[in-house]
């Protein structure tokens, strides 16, 4: 067991127990904090497969922006300071099953293929090479420009959408709407 | 010495609790949450497969890095529907939103 | 072997780690125990002394400003001050509220601390003095003070009480905010030393980032600022204001770890500012005596906390509303014109060959002149406007207030 093997073992367990306690937990904002621990896990894991840049992007976005919205929206959408009634709706065993099934058939197909039990090579570029080399790639002609100006244009839309569908509505709308 | 087997098992793990989540809990914000768990499986895959594949090769990266862009944009739009529901209906229960059910 | 003044981490680290191996451990655990130990006493360390040295030296400033002593009496000129804050909140009741989430109540105080904390392991203090040289410093900040605001929102939520939530909202509306212009800032120093590590970043600056970009280095300060909560951004700990915000519940030790965040972490931009826009370690003499390249550093590092208390002890406090257009209507969209304006320029300048210092401080200077050009046009408007308002009313308020006085 080496020390990579440690660690690895260590953040996966953290991981996937902080994501079944998400999915599990039955006051909504002790699901968002457990969230949090999820992608600090996963940010984690990236650390420990060389994408530093990706590890920081991580915690970033989905820690500082998207766990931050959830929780908000999580604190904004309740009537009382409890939560309340059941957190499973009535066809939890079945998804059970099902999901139980399908991880069993991934690691199945996973373990199956003889490929992915190499170990890793090591990298032949020095990662602030390979970090140049990203933002390069994110505005090259022949390489991935499209996507990238594709996803701001994303996130403009998504930006105005959102806006737009959470305004509160004023007054005159809202007479307007029932007429 | 981590095979690449350990990290598409654990990754296939996170994306299978997700879908549990999704499936099986009532608050629409709980969905939502369990939708960027099965993000956060899809993206530690893509990374994953950078890595032990053509490490060299940067657009694994690249790919990552947009699903981490629509991943925000799809969580803020979300979130703002969710919001915008809770205005009209009193109500984030996915089982209550059922107006366009037959 | 001799221990290297150059490289005080290094050797220090090589001596322990013969040691453990000569103990009969395997050597990637010795890493690893190295490297926990190492960041332990590394942030124990700092935290302990710059925090509680600080507090001292933020209340002894505060009071000369104030045109009174501070405190003299703990110790000479009452340096012992902070260590008998420390032990005073530590034996104070810890009350934690009914109806309190215990375990997110506990571990808010402890998010805090660690993000502040957390940042100075890309801080370099002097060459090959640095915690981790990281090759994306700066984001690493970004990210870390991402934590900060998670620390905010656990606090406010855990406390069962609805001005702490209150508060708690507020205040991370104002740290969200203020994060936007800060990141697209930090692109500049970036852009100028070509990567994203602090070392580099110091390497980079032959000439000071400060001179290189002044609206920048404004524009950084005037967001940490806000980061941070300090005057004139501190509504979310005066009393006046919302019953002094998301840590009412917090007694004892706790309350006593946010208030030592919060000031390390006025510290901790000082240190930042430092390192991305003042040169870091850089000074005459530093390139033969590494050590003395720590002097500089630490010098610097006081001299911008002493500008934030400056500031602090001067300016009056924003409201909230006020911060919010300060943040949305000139912040952003001056980051956002500076981050372009200078990468365009340091293009032209590389391609064409022209001295980099006068094109850039030309460009700040065309920035900073347009800038005052279109508040001076704005305030204009909003007097005409005022003023347009108030004619037609002058003649009734006169006689309103003649009417009931008489």
């Amino acid at each position: 067991m080496t020390a990579m093997q440690a660690v690895f073992l260590l953040l996966g367990l953290v991981t996937f127990i902080s994501a079944v306690m998400v999915v599990v937990s039955p006051q909504l904002i002790h699901a968002g904090l457990w969230l949090v621990l999820t992608l600090a896990g996963v940010a984690g894991l990236f650390v420990l497969l060389e994408a530093p840049f990706l590890a920081v992007v991580q915690v970033v976005i989905y820690i500082g922006a998207i766990a931050i919205l959830i929780i908000f929206a999580i604190m904004l959408t309740r009537r009382m300071l409890r939560d309340e009634g059941r957190q499973l709706n009535s066809l939890w065993a079945g998804a059970l099953v099902v999901t139980l099934i399908l991880y069993a058939v991934l690691v199945f197909l996973i373990l199956q293929e003889p490929s992915l039990a190499a170990a890793s090579q090591p990298i032949q570029a020095e990662s602030s090479v390979l970090l140049a080399d990203l933002g390069r790639a994110l505005v090259d002609v022949d390489r991935f420009i499209l996507p990238f100006e594709v996803a701001s244009v994303l996130l403009l839309a998504a930006l105005i959408g959102a806006i737009y569908v959470a305004r509160p509505m004023m007054a005159g709308e809202d007479r307007e709407r029932q007429e | 010495m981590i095979p690449l087997s350990w990290y598409l098992i654990l990754a296939a793990g996170l994306f299978t609790i997700g879908l549990f989540g999704v499936l099986a809990r009532r608050n629409a914000v709980a969905i939502l949450m369990s939708i960027e768990l099965m993000l956060n499986a899809v993206i530690l895959n893509l990374v994953a497969f950078w890595r032990y594949g053509q490490p060299v090769d940067i657009s694994g990266q690249v790919f990552a890095i947009i699903v981490f862009a629509v991943a925000a944009s799809e969580a803020a739009v979300g979130l703002a529907l969710i919001l915008s529901i809770y205005r009209r209906r009193s109500t984030v229960a996915a089982e209550d939103i059922n107006m366009l059910k037959w | 072997m001799g221990f290297d003044f150059n490289n005080p981490f290094g050797s220090i680290t090589e001596l322990l780690t013969s040691l453990l191996i000569n103990l009969g451990l395997p050597q990637p655990l010795v890493s690893v125990i190295l490297a926990v130990v190492g960041a332990g006493i590394l942030a124990g360390v700092t935290l302990t002394t710059a925090g509680v040295f600080n507090i001292w030296l933020e209340r002894k400033i505060g009071a000369r400003f104030q045109d009174r002593l501070g405190p003299n009496r703990v110790g000479p000129f009452g340096l012992f001050q902070g260590i008998a804050d420390a032990i005073k909140l530590t034996l104070k009741e810890d009350i934690t509220p009914t109806g309190a989430d215990k375990v997110v109540f506990n571990v808010a105080p402890l998010l805090a601390v660690m993000s502040v904390v957390g940042l100075w392991a890309v801080v370099p203090f002097a060459p090959q003095l640095i915690g981790a040289d990281l090759n994306v410093g700066v984001l690493y900040v970004v990210a870390i003070g991402g934590v900060g605001t998670l620390s905010v929102i656990m606090a406010g939520w855990s406390s069962n009480n609805k001005y702490a939530l209150l508060g708690a909202l507020r205040t991370v509306a104002m740290l969200i905010s203020f994060e936007i212009p800060m990141v697209l800032v930090l692109l500049v120093p970036t852009m100028l030393a070509g990567s994203m590590g602090m070392v580099a970043i110091v390497n980079g600056q032959d000439v000071w980032f400060l001179l290189l970009a002044p609206v920048a280095a404004f524009v950084f300060f005037v967001s940490s600022l806000a980061e941070v909560g300090r005057t004139p951004f501190d509504l979310i700990e005066a009393e006046s204001e919302i019953v002094a915000g998301y840590n009412i519940e917090y007694s004892g030790m706790k309350f006593g770890m946010f208030m030592v965040a919060e000031f390390f972490h006025s510290f901790t931009i000082g240190a930042l500012f430092t390192v991305l826009f003042l040169g870091g370690w850089r000074g005459p003499g530093s390139e033969t005596y590494p050590i003395l390249g720590l002097v500089y550093f630490v010098a610097k590092t006081f001299f911008m906390y002493f500008i934030v208390m400056w500031i602090r002890y001067t300016f009056p406090r924003v409201r909230i509303d006020q911060m919010m257009a300060l943040n949305w209507k000139f912040l952003t969209p001056l980051a956002l014109v500076v981050v372009m304006a200078t990468a365009v320029v340091d293009k032209l300048a590389l391609s064409q060959g022209w001295p980099r210092t006068p094109v850039h401080l030309a460009l700040n200077g065309t920035l900073v002149l347009l800038t005052l050009g279109l508040m001076q046009a704005y305030a204009r408007a909003l007097r005409r406007r005022v003023e347009g308002m108030r004619q037609p009313e002058a003649g009734e308020i006169a006689g309103a207030a003649v009417g009931p006085g008489s």
